[in-house]
């Protein structure tokens, strides 16, 4: 029997409102007791002991919003790689887009995904499954089949499904299945190719600007229709004061309705762009600084249920052009948590609503049996050094790409050491 | 770069010159000032000089233009400079080259100074990062057109006396024009009074933070101006996606007679060009001797283009970079 004991550890899972120092005891990849009590008398000595030194072990963090190149434009990104940039930065479970190359769209791709994931990835992964065939927004996929091959949720990735016909049937038949369905929400025709976001600095800069009101319309339409459906539907990525109003009001009125926001909208701002930064053309745009005041509130008062890195990794020369024509999106699974630390650490954000964003948050809107520190769970673990200044140099990043929009930021907090299924996988020792 | 003999001067303390925003008013009117000689030198049956005696200019053009490019064309001759043009055309962008490699390769072959044109807003200055010689801006995307801008600032200065205190109204296409852009940073630097003028659908979101006043009305808009520059309205942006016709559009925005009467009396009248006759500005309007320096501008042009190439040219190294081959 394979057992590790990690002592002297500040457990932490808001999921079971448990902070304290203590110790964790795990057999054969599952947690199989934790407590203050805990070895008071000591760690018998045929176990493998990590000593933690009192730092954070959290449930091993979720990311829900992952782009690879797997399959299709694997010189971005592979399941692999992106799995060791997951581990790098603590977490242990990522959720792969579906538009890929080909799309997800059938029960053979995710079945190619979960096999290529577990030959190659160090991290558990699962795949989201395409919402409609090609991502096109006409045809459903077969969300039952699908499901039960393995796909978590349902999405059509970085594009909106912007008919609301086909949205309204796609939310009716996927209450069958309780399914989750999950929207970037973006009015393609109002947001008329802007690629940034509307107002004074995409004036002066002379650059399309693409308005806020443009996801706001979108979530307020997929709203009624999930009033008529009953359905649970779920926003990838708010990135406005106005959404996130829009959302708060409707989880009163008691719609299941959840959302995610990306660490770089809970951290930077529309000013970030400065002049023509490519890396920092993400998708939805970096917002207004009141904008994201918002979203950091959203999540502060649970609004918002999930942080997610929206990692999308780009390869070099589809982010040196004029930025008009620069690819959208950032690599994020290594600066996920200590983005999210900085706003800890800034007093704008609890670390308990932090850690539950990034963990037990996601876990259940998709159902996972991770995301806690239970008895019996999986041993998906992070250590985190909450306090650690470090400086990012983009070369240290495991990802394939090393489009990161905090390069050479200051940074305080880091993964220590990375649990998966009771295995260590960073710091990272081969396979 | 430290061995060489740098000139000192401090004229036009800036390697580039890609927008106006970034200079200060002393470096406008030093550049004025400078264009100012370069007209006169025009005018002279000897137009030439030999302060670029050796050097290469690169006229690299990514759109189309004929005004802009050959009045760089004759400044740089004028000052004894070798002229190269390239025109990039959509093809060779086809075929994969980048922005980047194209400015990696011309700057393989030492170019002195490189005037780039381009459709995207960013592209020049990105193109100035990773070439060694100076890099003008002929237009950007939406974003500036700085010669453009001043040479605006020298006719006007040269008809009024001066820019501080007037004011200037610039009509028409302003969310998508360069030379609004300029023309308004460069002006609130000169102490001018800016308006606009422009339905609200051809107006930035924001606009009134960029140091202007806003009007939709041309007869509220013109009262009282020094200065009216008319704006070209692109042909395919005149067909229901941003005004629903050309005739309700001259109906309302175009400039005539009847609008100018609000204006000063010796109000002028400018246009960067190409205009639509009928569409923007009436005829007669444009070709009225007394009121429209439309003309002018074009040959301000080229004494603007000269003062900044050789502005820009005196702080360029004078001696073989230190590890190069000569």
């Amino acid at each position: 029997m394979n057992r590790t004991a990690y002592i002297n550890a500040r457990l932490f899972d808001p999921a079971n409102g448990l902070d304290e120092t203590g110790s964790l005891l795990v057999e054969d990849g599952k947690i199989a007791d934790r407590g203050a009590a805990l070895f008071e008398g000591g760690v018998p000595q045929d176990l493998e002991t990590v000593d933690c030194n009192g730092k954070l072990l959290t449930p091993g963090l979720i990311d829900m919003r992952v782009f690879t190149g797997e399959p299709g434009t694997e010189y971005r990104e592979t399941l692999g790689s992106a799995s060791q940039s997951a581990a790098a930065g603590g977490v242990t479970t990522i959720i792969v887009m579906p538009n890929t190359d080909p799309v997800i769209d059938d029960v053979a791709l995710v079945d190619f995904v979960e096999r290529r994931a577990r030959d190659t990835a160090i991290v558990n992964v699962h795949p989201m499954g395409a919402l409609t065939r090609g991502c096109a927004g006409e045809q459903m996929t077969e969300i039952g089949l699908l499901k039960d091959a393995g796909a978590v949720a349902f999405t059509d990735g970085d594009r909106p499904l912007s008919n609301p016909l086909v949205m309204r049937r796609a939310l009716s038949y996927a209450t069958f299945f309780d399914a989750l369905i999950v929207q970037h929400a973006e009015d393609l025709d109002l947001a008329a190719g802007g690629v940034m976001n509307e107002g004074e600095l995409a004036s002066r800069l002379g650059l399309a600007g693409s308005p806020s009101a443009a996801e706001t319309i979108m979530i307020e339409r997929d709203l009624r229709l999930v009033e008529l459906t009953g359905a649970r539907y779920h926003v990838a990525q708010v990135s406005c004061k106005a959404s996130v109003d829009v959302i708060r009001r409707a989880k009163q009125n008691g719609l299941a309705v959840t959302c995610g926001v990306s660490a770089p909208h809970l951290t930077l701002n529309e000013n970030d762009v400065a002049s023509y930064r490519s890396f920092m053309k993400l998708s939805p745009p970096l917002r207004h600084e009141d904008d994201r005041l918002a979203v950091v509130e959203g999540v502060a008062d649970g609004t918002i249920d999930v942080i997610v890195s929206g990692h999308d990794p780009q390869d070099p020369e589809t982010k040196r052009l004029p930025f008009a024509q620069a690819a959208f999106g950032a690599v994020g699974l290594e600066t996920l948590l200590p983005a999210t630390l900085s706003l800890v650490h800034g007093g704008t954000l609890s670390l308990e609503r932090a850690i539950e964003a990034l963990t037990h948050g996601p876990a259940s809107l998709l159902g996972l049996n991770s995301g806690r520190l239970d008895k019996g769970a999986p041993a998906d673990m992070t250590l985190i050094d909450m306090h650690v200044p470090w400086i990012l140099d983009p070369e240290d990043l495991k990802s394939k790409s090393k489009n990161t929009p905090y390069d050479e930021r200051r940074l305080q907090g880091r993964t220590i050491r990375t649990i998966v299924r009771g295995k260590e996988v960073h710091p990272f020792k081969g396979t | 770069m430290a061995s060489s003999e740098t000139n000192t001067s401090t004229l036009f303390p800036h390697r580039h010159l890609i927008g106006i925003d970034g200079l200060s008013q002393a470096d406008i009117t030093a550049l004025l000032d400078l264009a100012d000689g370069y007209v006169d030198q025009n005018r002279q049956i000897d137009k030439k000089n030999s302060v670029l005696r050796g050097r290469t200019q690169i006229n690299l053009f990514f759109e189309a233009s004929t005004r802009t490019q050959s009045s760089f064309e004759l400044a740089g001759k004028r000052l004894g400079a070798d002229v190269m043009n390239m025109s990039v055309s959509s093809s060779s962008i086809k075929k994969g080259e980048t922005l980047i490699d194209t400015a990696t390769t011309l700057n393989a072959m030492h170019p002195d100074l490189i005037v780039v044109r381009h459709g995207d807003s960013g592209a020049v200055e990105l193109l100035s990062q990773k070439v060694s010689c100076s890099v003008l801006n002929a237009g950007d995307g939406s974003h500036e057109h700085p010669t453009q801008a001043l040479l605006d600032a020298l006719t006007i200065r040269r008809r009024k006396g001066r820019l501080e205190g007037l004011t200037v109204a610039i009509c028409g296409d302003i969310l998508h024009s360069r030379v609004a852009r300029s023309n308004i940073l460069l002006l609130n630097i000169m102490g001018a009074r800016v308006r606009v003028i422009a339905p609200k659908t051809l107006l930035p979101i924001g606009v009134e933070r960029l140091g202007v006043e806003v009007f939709n009305d041309m007869t509220e808009g013109l009262k009282d101006v020094d200065i009216v520059m008319m704006l070209r309205l692109q042909l395919e942006r005149m067909h229901g996606s941003f005004v629903p016709s050309v005739r309700e559009y001259f109906r309302y925005f175009g400039l005539d007679y009847e609008k100018l009467k609000v204006a000063k009396p010796d109000a002028l009248i400018m246009h960067p060009g190409p205009m639509n006759r009928g569409v923007e500005i009436d005829s007669a309007v444009a070709d009225d001797i007394n009121r429209s320096v439309i003309r002018e501008q074009v040959e301000m042009g080229v004494a603007v283009r000269m003062a900044a190439l050789d502005a820009l040219a005196r702080n360029l190294p004078n001696q073989p970079m230190a590890g190069q081959e000569p």
